[in-house]
């Protein structure tokens, strides 16, 4: 009977714990918090964890989506966003925000099919829209034939995969289809989410990974470092200049040299369908988002910092994880951007 | 006579029978889902996933994001259980049968079905936000927040886990305390607690079993920290985020960091709920 | 109490009783406190998904509901498909979870030996203490395969019964309702049978016994004597598993397919309320946001709805029972 009387008194002494522990100490001033994307997640991990040795300062990034990023930056809860969607620049002049690339990946379209060597098949962008409109529903279709002469193509139907969480995965595969069907752009368009048309959706890159495993027959897209680690087959793709390629680091890397960054506004940009003769048709990139005239001017300047160091030091670390990182020419135009636009 | 006989036997061999399957069959999933978790996740259980912070990834561990959980867990059991302990007794001793005591049930129950980002959210708006225009930025996200996220995760479970336990303390029992003088609040404290206690127990138990496990609600409130922090106002790191994040990574050195956390997750209910079962075991009453 | 106090009573008593009452109006004043935190802060969260979801709310109503057509390009919205597949997965799992968790309670409370009681229920509870994105991994890599070896066996077979037939029929995806309702169920079993052991060893062991005298089976005993005894608390322990299964979002997420198209069979994917608000919360903007938190809302709504025919019907059995 007696413990039912001890126990309000263990639950005070903790009360006392937690209250001292409280107000005792103060929250550290060095750590910047960043949010968004769960795109660049892994890369800003790595940077982040290499910046803290080097430099004792935290940067505490964590993947809440790019949705989420955006919304966190407008609140003020987090010194950067990053998204997978840039923002245009009359929303950005709207809240007084400026933003910059970060970091460049492919996204590629990964396939099991019986009897179809991974890395053997080609696409190209109307196909590969008409697969996902559901007007192309065998294997053996003629336009996919067509790409590929002498193949051995079943006859069975097509699954589809796609994301069913919102992704800037999807975003930039789905702008990629609008800009080469017309009829994809009238009828589904472009988004994180969309009105799928046809197929079944798996949750993030690994759930679609796993869906193309399972199922035979089936198509989908992945960022390119899970086709890579979970050694799924994917198909090359013909280019706007009418080349096959391969997703490769080089392929990526061609698509970002010859996008026209130099005329995009707050590099208001997709690299999707680039003009590039090597370029990888589905090359996607990633934006921080911050304040023009930040509420922490000392935490913004250790984010530039951040990131500078990420631009000069963190390349091995982007490659090792099957990212691109950007080129020299776009990083210059980046150091202007913000002398120019951030008042610190 | 015989006849009839038999057949309610036969009934009974066969309802009987079939409980222990059943048990089987729940045996069998637990089995069968914390093998999958044991065999991924066993390889991972090095010493430095209690050493190491989640700064560094594939070559961490996860000290920050335990630390971080076991923090918000434990506040977050403190907010919840003597609120949800006392209200639930309130509705089974006070309020069986009034009005605001059927409203509170009902609100209750369509609460154990709240989707927990909801939740999430909520606290977000209530506390995140209002702390971050107060210090400007300096304290937004926090541990706290996310403990109390949490606890309206736990709190319906033991409400509602109280109230029925409560109810089914037999009534001369309590007839029997107020007949000896015994005042209202010692009745509730000393005798119906007691005699409900195990249930009551349970109730807290699956309360922290669910909100163990939760991922929605902590990243809009507690939302992550890849650095250590034992600071309740600081953004905090949790396992289950953490898992949640290393899953859907392509490192698979990150799923098999991932397997452990759910381990350890699992392997520290299963600790607290025997520990707690052994605690208090010896204290059984009889309602006889 | 108060018929004692009409005799005089010596002065101490007196004293003594009238700081019990003070006591108990004081302990009485903080246990409604807490109950009306309760009310609070459940009243709030719900207000607050309905504050959220205004926007698509007041611009769609009814329409919100009755459409299929789930468009975020087109920022048009239609809760139907979530809805339904919300309710199906649920029935699925209380189908399959709430006899299961009667024959362990049964077992635990009225069979096992002594030694195996108390292992046995904290294996049981540790199903519940398992985070649900393993019950997410475990159905993605290992469950769904499962299931997409036995499906042609279950369309060759249930597949050609009438009726219920178009239920059963589909391609082998293993992915699908049915799937995500035996996932569901696993995870709110030891919601259901913790509670319905707990309640079941309070039954006075008088009853019982009287039962047991007048040569009763167990089974008897169980089903005349204990059930009939506990039954709103079981029926509380369902509820509890029930609001589980409706708000899980993780675990489902990863098995259900996530597709917006309404299909008879439940072999076919399809999403739910929670999944469509865990799925796309996180990139959501405007209107699209606002049509998720209005989903939370909705959950709401369907959980009312679903606890108010509970509710009707068990009063319809009470009676016909004569209470």
């Amino acid at each position: 009977m007696l413990t039912s009387f001890k126990l309000p008194s263990r639950l005070g002494t903790l009360a006392v714990v937690i209250a001292a522990a409280l107000f005792g100490t103060t929250v550290q001033a060095t750590d910047i918090t960043g949010a968004g994307s769960s795109f660049v997640y892994p890369v800003i991990s790595k940077w982040s964890a290499a910046y803290a040795e080097k430099t004792g300062n935290h940067v505490n990034y964590q993947s809440i989506g790019s949705g989420g990023g955006i919304a966190q930056i407008k609140a003020g809860t987090v010194d950067f966003g990053a998204s997978d969607m840039p923002l245009k620049p009359e929303d950005l002049a709207k809240f007084g925000l400026g933003q910059f690339p970060d970091v460049i990946g492919g996204i590629v379209p990964a396939f099991n099919v019986a009897g179809v060597a991974p890395g053997s098949l080609v696409l190209d962008g109307p196909t590969l829209a008409a697969i996902y409109l559901g007007t192309i529903t065998t294997w053996n279709d003629p336009a996919i034939a067509k790409l590929n002469p002498g193949a051995h193509l079943p006859s069975s139907k097509i699954f589809v995969v796609h994301r069913s969480d919102g992704s800037g995965t999807s975003f930039n595969f789905t702008d990629y289809l609008s800009k080469v069907s017309p009829t994809w752009k009238s009828k589904v368009g472009e988004g994180t989410a969309v009105q799928w048309p046809t197929g079944i959706g798996g949750k993030g890159n690994e759930g679609v990974s796993a869906y193309i495993k399972q199922i035979p027959n089936s198509i989908g897209y992945v960022e390119y470092a899970y086709a890579v680690q979970n050694h799924l087959g994917y198909a090359k793709m013909k280019n706007a200049a009418g080349n096959v390629v391969e997703p490769t680091i080089a392929s990526f890397q061609a698509a970002a040299n010859t996008a026209d960054w130099k005329s995009a506004k707050d590099f208001n940009l997709l690299m999707t369908n680039a003009p590039g003769a090597q370029a990888w048709p589905i090359t996607a990139t990633s934006w921080v988002i911050m304040y023009k005239t930040p509420k922490n001017a000392a935490n913004a300047k250790v984010t530039f910092d951040f990131f500078k160091y990420a631009y000069e030091h963190g390349q091995d670390a982007a490659r090792a994880l099957d990212y691109v990182p950007l080129p020299d020419a776009l990083v210059q135009q980046i150091e202007t951007y913000w002398s120019s636009e951030y008042k610190m | 006579m015989s006849a009839v006989y038999a057949r309610r036997r036969i009934v009974n061999i066969i309802a009987l029978t079939l409980s222990g399957f059943a048990t089987l069959i729940g045996l069998f999933f637990l089995v069968w889902i914390l093998w999958i978790t044991l065999q991924n996740g066993l390889p991972a259980l090095k010493l430095t996933l209690f050493t190491k912070i989640t700064a560094y990834a594939d070559t961490g561990g996860l000290a920050n994001a335990m630390v971080g959980s076991l923090i918000m867990d434990l506040m977050a059991l403190l907010i919840c259980a003597p609120i949800g302990v006392l209200a639930g007794t309130y509705l089974a001793e006070y309020a069986s049968s009034t009005r605001l005591g059927a409203s509170i049930r009902f609100l209750n129950d369509i609460l154990l079905s709240a989707p927990s980002i909801v939740l999430g959210l909520f606290v977000y708006v209530i506390i995140v936000i209002p702390t971050t225009e107060l210090t400007g930025g300096r304290i937004s996200f926090s541990g706290f927040a996310g403990s109390v996220a949490l606890a309206l995760i736990g709190l319906p479970v033991i409400v509602r886990t109280t109230d029925e336990m409560l109810q089914l303390v037999p009534g001369t029992l309590r007839e029997a305390a107020l007949s000896l003088g015994i005042p209202q609040w010692k009745l509730t404290l000393q005798v119906l607690m007691r005699a409900a206690f195990s249930g009551i127990l349970t109730g807290v138990l699956l309360a922290l079993a669910r909100l163990a496990g939760e991922t929605a609600p902590l990243l809009f409130t507690a939302f992550g920290n890849n650095f250590m922090t034992v600071h309740p106002l600081d953004k905090m790191a949790s396992m289950p985020v953490t898992i949640y994040q290393y899953t859907n990574d392509p490192n698979p050195a990150l799923h098999a960091i991932a397997w452990a956390g759910a381990l350890l997750i699992t392997l520290f209910v299963l600790a607290l709920s025997l520990l707690t079962r052994i605690m208090f075991s010896r204290k059984k009453v009889s309602y006889e | 109490m108060s018929a004692l106090s009409a005799e005089p009573l010596p002065r101490d008593t007196e004293q003594r009783s009238r700081t019990d009452a003070r006591h108990d109006f004081v302990f009485r004043l903080l246990l409604r406190f807490c109950a009306l935190l309760v009310l609070a802060a459940l009243l709030g969260a719900a207000l607050s998904t309905l504050w959220g979801g205004r926007e698509v709310l007041f611009k769609d109503g009814l329409h919100f509901l009755f459409s299929s057509d789930w468009n975020p390009v087109n920022d048009q919205y239609g809760a139907l498909a979530p809805i339904v597949g919300t309710l199906v997965t649920s029935l699925i799992a209380l189908l399959l979870a709430v006899p299961v968790s009667f024959g362990i309670a049964l077992f635990l409370t009225e069979i096992a030996p002594n030694w195996m009681r108390g292992p046995v229920s904290s294996a049981i509870e540790l199903l519940a203490a398992i985070p649900s994105i393993i019950y997410g991994m475990w159905g993605l890599f290992i469950f769904v395969p499962f299931m997409a070896s036995i499906e042609p066996t279950l369309s060759d077979t249930l597949g050609n019964i009438p009726l219920i037939g178009a239920l059963f029929q589909g391609p082998p995806l293993g992915l699908g309702l049915l799937t995500a309702g035996i996932v569901l169920a696993v995870m709110i079993l030891p919601f259901i049978s913790s509670v319905m052991r707990e309640v079941f060893r309070t039954v006075p062991a008088r009853l019982k016994e009287s039962s047991y005298a007048l040569g009763s089976t167990t089974w008897e005993v169980v089903w005349n004597i204990v059930l009939p005894y506990t039954r709103s608390a079981v029926i509380g322990g369902i509820f509890l598993g029930l609001g589980r299964a409706l708000g899980e979002t993780m675990a489902v997420t990863f098995v259900l397919g996530n597709s917006y198209n309404l299909t008879a069979s439940l072999l076919m994917p399809g999403t739910s309320i929670s999944s469509s608000i865990a799925n796309e919360f996180n990139e959501a903007v405007g209107l699209h946001r606002s049509a998720l938190i209005a989903l939370g809302f909705l959950l709401f709504v369907v959980t009312f709805i679903v606890l108010l025919i509970a509710r009707f019907m068990l009063r319809q059995l009470a009676r016909k029972e004569g209470r």
